[in-house]
């Protein structure tokens, strides 16, 4: 899933105070999950910029609400009376949710609340931890499931480096090598001896690197 | 001898069957060429050539292959080394012609320490190529005469290829298998980590003999004097990848202050003199750290001077 964290409260501020009525949306899905861009959360950041702009003597109306997904166009509908009504939107969503509000409706501003941090999984109550860049040609079928795009420091396709220590990374002690957890896991699967394939050089025109890329369904 | 493919000094060290010599010149932190010219000077006759590192530590510095021109003009065998952090392929295929363009005829090709640990933190970093695949790439285009797109190179790099090995590094399983892979990629030489935990270091090249790797790749061990016992300590807590046993701790510690750094040489010079002997190792690469004045002094206490001459 898509992990996001909020900006600093001060940032959020500066974005939206000199408005003179916005509303706050939350985006129910991946960013629920993580509590940071939830409803509930829309709610009590709405709270906190409320308690902000009286602390300032501002007089702004701030309303709050909520969409179960910002990046599909039919979850808007309830939604889009109080969207054409306002000032100015901040929303909790991913990088993509802000987006897609933005390009919905033109003449509305929309501000992040959130900065997209990463695509991750939830490996125990309250951690999110990345585990994929969407690099366009998945490399897991041969290195053991574990992703070295993602999740090595210098995305080596032939590690690890000379900076693994002790199962950790060389960056930091807190993050695991991720060349050790493929060799761990290949020798787990009876593949150590694959570990000697060369990698070959990657195709980084699916990735990032190649332009915007979208995907189409012919059938549609 | 075995034939020579290049125009490098050390291939042709290395060829002819000597224990070859290199060291490694840091370039400075300014646009002053005299810096790296004056520590080229200094250890010239004691070894047969000399890394130039590509911006060590993620601290930006005058470029690898700027420096390496100046020690090329000197008359020196300079080896370029090449981190893939900083480039992407069209960066280091052209870095590589150019190079190659001043006679420049080795290349050393490394992954490059993460930039979070140098002066821009907050850099982007690269990786388009790992440096095994960097590796690969300057044996392609020279032996293939094509770029990675497979266009066509009129005049090809002569390069001599080589890699680092860390047989220090975490898991300890997978370094001969490594360097077997780097061998594959197409590594002619090896420089290794800096070496202190020698019985380590016996036991890779134990496992390295036995899958007969040091005859198809000249391995050059790595030695770092180091001049103090802070400095043995800081290796140990603080460089990842680095093992410094703790009797070499306890062997500095027992020094007067005023000379540790004799005692430092010391055991470089003993470390040396005890892998000369082990079957396999092609030559040493002593890499004295802003230290470069006590390179003639190793080299020399080692057996290892003069410098075989080559024409």
């Amino acid at each position: 899933m898509i992990v996001g964290q909020q900006k600093p409260f001060e940032e959020i501020w500066q974005l939206v105070k000199d408005h003179k009525q916005f509303t706050v949306f939350g985006c129910n899905t991946c960013v629920a999950v993580c509590h940071q861009g939830g409803n509930k959360e829309a709610g009590i950041l709405a709270s906190q910029l409320r308690m902000r702009a009286v602390q300032d003597g501002l007089e702004i109306k701030i309303d709050d609400s909520g969409i179960e997904r910002q990046c599909e166009h039919e979850f808007f509908e309830k939604a889009e009376e109080l969207i054409q009504g306002s000032e100015a939107v901040l929303s909790l969503a991913c990088g993509i949710g802000v987006q897609f509000m933005a390009s919905k409706y033109p003449k509305t501003p929309v501000y992040p609340a959130l900065n997209t941090t990463f695509l991750g999984d939830v490996p125990e109550t309250g951690l999110f931890s990345e585990k994929c860049q969407a690099c366009g040609d998945c490399v897991l079928g041969v290195t053991g499931g574990v992703c070295p795009v993602s999740r090595c420091a210098k995305r080596l396709l032939n590690g690890p480096c000379g900076g693994s220590t002790h199962g950790k990374c060389e960056i930091s002690k807190d993050t695991e090598c991720a060349w050790q957890l493929v060799i761990d896991r290949l020798e787990a699967l009876g593949r150590l001896d694959d570990y000697e394939k060369v990698q070959p050089i990657k195709d980084w025109s699916k990735d990032r690197a190649g332009g915007p890329r979208t995907f189409k369904l012919e059938d549609f | 001898m075995a034939e020579t493919v290049t125009g490098s000094r050390l291939e042709k060290v290395l060829k002819s069957g000597h224990q070859a010599v290199t060291s490694e010149c840091g370039p400075p932190r300014s646009s002053d060429a005299s810096h790296i010219i004056t520590k080229g000077q200094l250890i010239k006759d004691h070894v047969d050539s000399i890394n130039v590192t590509d911006n060590q530590t993620s601290v930006t510095r005058l470029c690898s292959l700027a420096a390496c021109v100046h020690l090329k003009l000197q008359g020196l065998d300079p080896v370029l080394q090449m981190v893939v952090r900083d480039r992407n392929r069209i960066a280091l295929q052209s870095d590589i012609l150019g190079a190659a363009s001043f006679g420049i005829n080795n290349v050393l090709c490394l992954s490059g320490d993460h930039q979070r640990f140098g002066d821009h933190p907050q850099a982007q970093n690269v990786f388009d190529l790992d440096s095994m695949q960097l590796v690969q790439t300057v044996r392609y285009m020279r032996d293939e005469g094509k770029f990675l797109s497979g266009d066509e190179i009129k005049q090809p790099p002569s390069m001599f290829v080589g890699a680092a090995a860390n047989p220090f590094g975490d898991p300890f399983k997978i370094r001969v298998p490594r360097l077997a892979k780097k061998v594959a990629c197409g590594a002619e030489f090896i420089q290794t980590q800096c070496i202190y935990n020698l019985d380590k270091f016996e036991k890779w090249m134990e496992g390295v003999r036995e899958r007969g790797l040091h005859e198809k790749v000249y391995i050059l061990a790595g030695i770092t004097p180091m001049r103090s016992v802070g400095m043995a300590r800081y290796l140990q807590k603080n460089v990842p990848g680095m093992d410094v046993p703790d009797e070499l701790i306890e062997r500095m510690k027992g020094v007067e202050k005023k000379k540790q750094a004799d005692e430092g040489i010391t055991i470089a010079v003993e470390t040396i003199q005890r892998l000369k002997e082990c079957k396999g190792v092609a030559g040493f690469h002593v890499m004295a750290i802003e230290w470069e004045e006590k390179v003639p002094e190793i080299v020399e206490r080692s057996g290892l001077y003069p410098r075989p001459k080559i024409d």
